[in-house]
């Protein structure tokens, strides 16, 4: 039997260790869910709605019916009865809140374009989009709502039954009384509204899946592109009546999700219900333009914020009002999305008025969920805009009226006025860093010769100070919120008996590398080489328990998870060592995958040996039950709040309105770093959809409601041309609330960088009169901006 | 009707559809999955793969207008005996790839367009790759990856 000798030990936290998972991505090996090959397989498409809003007169199936390879077609009316409930919404954030009927097909009346009708079933994909041309439909249009405030009035009531528009109202007002009196004592105030545009998660890998039923075991198996896995398995076997132990959702390689795929999807209930009815592997795949109508689409909000100031600009109360766009329908968790961002208002400032409350409302558009961020760059740039809106108002420079009111280093563990306790923090001293390597006042002289020089193209130096509540998790604060699920993640850790260690996730990887961070935290801690350390994920069978990835919640909680799991194993195998040995427990030290006696090296005891020990049980202590492996929940009591600062350095063309981002630089804390390869791959990810919010993508619609950026040539996803290197630093503020000390790092660079590349723009126009401009900053909106300014 | 081409130095032929995509003939009926479909609209080079040793958006050619063609796709790109290209090796050490879904086009884009201009600057780096869009590593590690190979290259 081979025993693999310990290669390190300790170390290898923090180090820069290349990905496992490359070799078999960067060849072709890896297997996406339209990768997978299942004979016998029939294809679904789905006919999905041409106009914003009407009522279905009439569905004439026949002719797709008879065309070349169709198995079947069917109708709301004809599933009517294949389902258990409703599509999922697991937030219903308030106890009123009005969450219409949401089926797979439209049931007489279509609420958006893209809304399903009806869905061929056939023996190839062409032959069922070939189909699809064959369905006549009749519509009767009906007024389309596409404007928040038209929404909001109620002219037009999409979903009859619910009687209005709005689907809820969340307040978090903990004192409205001195919130008022903070605004009538204030000596500077400033009031702005901002848009949050509508953006198209665009994960380069389309949705696709597979559902391979066992018609006479009753399995099912469904492979899907997914981040969530596990709460999807939840909520099929609740949607469509089969047992949870007949489902086994598996998510092979996801290309990207960034939230678009935190969700359960029609297309996923569709085909396992069809896959029931005709006893055949069903399955589907995306095309770009599907993805663009009837996968989520992010943000969506009009913000009204409002900031009372003393003389000397210290902030003493924020008011904010939200119109949240939800689309034509609530999806998984549609309505909490705003409320992500409820508790960050206030920035990284000591603000100790606060006050915010959001409408969720209905339009006949996309539904709208979580995308990267999902709440907190919303709250983000509103604050951050704000407060340069509040420094150009009094005279004082943004950077200097930032530190006037940050919270103070002393004053964590903070508790903020939202209600929060904010867990570490030296925001002073991450800015100082920032402003160290950003050396500013040449770029300010260069700004101001330029403008002298009457220059046509300008120069603006913006600064977002972020911060974001992350690692989603504490069940009691979740259950606070209503929402629908835990926080916690589930690990084992198994040292098999090779002493080869298989480590078990509840996290659902689709690009973050998490095979190789977790394999160095637990090789860290054993002192085992990661090569060792095979990471098991994504797969309900493999790993039953899990709350998947999303809001940068894997390492903290599910990191904090394995690390606790090893310990625990740790322990086990100290336990085998010690009753070996015949010494205490306690007299045992334990480096470079071997326990020796505390001042007897010469008396030691492998790992190895204790994983082959604990395999064959010959000689265990009384009691000890065999094989190593132990699992650990993690719940953890707080949420963790990465910040940092984020500098943009962009040049207009005054003549084009077009901006050059020239330099960008993002100092993140993070706290502890586990691999920072990884780490600023993350960041770079993140400023880019961050960047691209703030200068290029929207999801725009025309006055009928069609999608007008249904495509990668009319939706613009940035390409390699529109950037500079980035440049990154770190200070680290470990997390007190979970022993790696870490805080995420997945969302940051997009809730940072709009706000950054905004206040750059308006800082280079401001001497032309410009002092608001709205995402994303295009050629032609600069342009008409500069033009407009003075008028 | 029949096709031939030489995929990845051995002879495949098959009958297709008329209207069948390179990249379906490439990926349904040759079963080499590595080359990605991430639109319609020739918008994001996933679908990246040499024809006759130039890179193409096999999206935007029917099988048949590959009859006869050489094609080069990410499974042709290590060697038989497993050692990896140097680009692909160059994007694992720079960390040029996250999901991996853009990766093989990105791949197959890089190593044409370091064919045609074997010491580019980052500029050049970045214009051509234009074609290919990734939503995960915004491009920093990408480019660092292409320039990083084509370092090596130099050296040799």
């Amino acid at each position: 039997m081979t025993v693999t000798e310990p290669k390190t030990s300790g170390g290898v936290i923090g180090t820069r260790m290349l990905r496992k998972e490359d070799p078999s991505l960067l060849t072709g090996e890896s297997k996406f869910s339209d990768d997978l090959v299942i004979p016998g397989a029939l294809y679904i498409a789905l006919l999905r709605a041409t106009v914003a809003h009407a009522r279905i007169v009439s569905i004439d199936t026949s002719a797709a019916k008879s065309s070349a390879g169709v198995v079947a077609v069917y109708t709301y009316d004809d599933l009517k009865d294949d389902w258990a409930g409703p599509m999922p919404c697991a937030w219903p954030v308030t106890a009123d809140m009005k969450n219409p009927a949401h089926f797979p097909l439209a049931n007489g009346k279509v609420n958006y374009v893209g809304d399903g009708v009806a869905v061929v079933v056939a023996n190839s994909k062409t032959a069922a989009i070939d189909a699809i041309e064959a369905i006549e439909v009749e519509y009767e249009e009906l007024t389309p709502v596409l404007d928040l405030e038209d929404s909001v009035s109620d002219s037009t009531v999409i979903h009859q039954d619910l009687a209005t528009n709005s689907s809820y109202l969340w307040e978090l007002i903990p004192n409205k009384d001195a919130v008022d009196e903070a605004f009538s004592n204030a000596v500077h105030t400033v009031e702005e509204r901002y848009i949050q545009q509508r953006l198209i998660p665009a994960a380069m890998e389309p949705r696709s899946l597979v559902v391979v039923p066992a018609p006479f075991g009753g399995d099912f198996t469904v492979y899907t592109s997914t981040q969530i896995p596990h709460i999807l398995k939840v909520m099929l076997a609740l949607t469509l009546g089969i047992s949870e132990t007949k489902i086994r959702v598996i998510a092979p390689s996801v290309g990207g999700g960034f939230g678009s795929k935190l969700n359960v999807y029609a297309e996923e209930v569709l085909a396992l219900a069809i896959a029931r009815k005709l006893r055949k592997p069903i399955r589907w795949t995306e095309e770009r333009t599907e993805n663009a109508l009837a996968t989520i689409h992010g943000r969506g909000q009009v913000q009204d914020i409002e900031l009372a100031a003393d003389a000397n600009g210290k902030i003493t109360a924020v008011r904010v009002n939200i119109l949240a766009d939800m689309g034509a329908y609530l999806q998984l968790v549609t309505p909490g999305v705003p409320l992500l961002g409820a508790f960050l208002y206030h920035g990284v400032y000591d603000i100790p008025n606060y006050s915010f409350s959001c409408t969720g409302v209905f339009t006949n558009k996309t539904p709208t969920d979580a995308y990267r961020g999902a709440g907190r760059p919303e709250a983000t740039y509103a604050i951050e805009r704000a407060v340069d809106a509040l420094a150009r108002k009094m005279g004082v420079s943004a950077i200097e009226l930032r530190r006037r009111n940050f919270i103070p280093k002393e004053a964590f563990p903070y508790p903020s006025a939202a209600g929060l306790t904010f867990d570490s923090g030296d925001y002073a001293a991450n800015l100082d860093k920032a402003l160290s390597i950003l050396d500013i006042e040449p770029i300010l002289a260069e700004k101001q010769a330029r403008i002298d020089a009457g220059s046509t193209k300008v120069l603006g130096v913006g600064l977002s100070f972020f911060v974001e509540m992350c690692g989603l998790a504490p069940s009691r604060v979740l259950a606070s919120l209503n929402y629908g699920a835990g926080g916690w993640e589930a690990a084992t850790v198994r040292i098999l008996p090779t002493s080869k260690v298989q480590v078990v996730t509840g996290t659902a990887p689709h690009g973050q590398g998490h095979e190789t961070s977790w394999s160095m935290i637990v090789a860290d801690k054993l002192g085992i080489s990661p090569d060792d350390i095979e990471v098991l994920h994504s797969d309900t069978a493999i790993a039953p328990y899990g709350m998947d990835t999303y809001g940068s919640r894997s390492l903290s909680v599910g990191g904090s998870a394995i690390h606790l799991a090893t310990e625990k194993v740790l322990d086990k195998a100290r336990a085998i060592a010690a009753h070996q040995l015949e010494v205490s427990a306690d007299d045992l030290e334990y480096s470079n995958g071997t326990f020796a006696v505390k001042g007897s090296p010469e008396k030691a005891y492998p790992l190895a040996a204790a994983a082959f020990e604990a395999f064959t049980a010959h000689n265990l202590p009384d009691g000890m039950e065999p094989n190593l492996e132990a699992s650990v929940t993690w719940d953890p009591p707080n949420f963790t709040f990465p910040y940092g600062s984020h500098f943009a350095v962009v040049e207009v063309d005054t003549e084009t309105g077009k901006v050059e981002l020239v330099r960008y630089l993002a100092v993140d804390d993070c706290g502890n770093r586990i691999n920072p390869l990884i780490i600023e791959g993350q960041i770079h990810g993140g400023l880019v959809q961050g960047i691209a919010q703030a200068l290029y993508e929207e999801a725009s619609y025309d006055a009928a409601g069609n999608l007008l950026t249904s495509t990668l040539a009319d939706y613009l996803v940035p390409s390699a041309t529109e950037f500079p290197f980035f440049e990154l630093d770190h200070t680290v503020t470990p997390s007190p609330t979970n022993p790696l000390g870490v805080k995420g790092i997945g969302e940051a660079g997009a809730i940072a960088s709009p706000p950054a590349i905004i206040n750059a723009i308006i800082d280079a126009l401001s001497h032309l009169g410009v002092s608001h401009i709205d995402m994303p900053a295009s050629p032609q909106r600069v342009w008409e901006t500069i033009n407009n300014a003075g008028k | 009707m029949e096709v031939t081409m030489i995929i990845n130095g051995s002879s495949v032929t098959r009958d297709v559809e008329p209207r069948t995509l390179l990249v379906h003939f490439i990926r349904d009926q040759v079963g080499l999955t590595g080359t990605n479909v991430g639109c319609d609209t020739s918008s994001c080079g996933a679908c990246t793969v040499h024809v006759n040793g130039e890179s193409v958006k096999s999206c935007t050619m029917l099988a048949v207008q590959a009859d006869g063609a050489e094609i080069k796709t990410i499974e042709g790109m290590a060697s038989p005996s497993g050692e990896l290209h140097p680009l692909q090796r160059a994007f694992q050490e720079n960390h040029g790839l996250q999901c991996g879904y853009c990766t093989p086009g990105m791949v197959m884009a890089a190593s044409s367009f370091l064919a045609e201009n074997p010491h580019p600057t980052e500029q050049e780096v970045r214009h051509g790759l234009e074609g290919n869009l990734c939503r995960c590593t915004g491009y920093h590690n990408i480019v660092k990856s292409v320039l990083a190979a084509a370092n090596e290259t130099a050296e040799v």
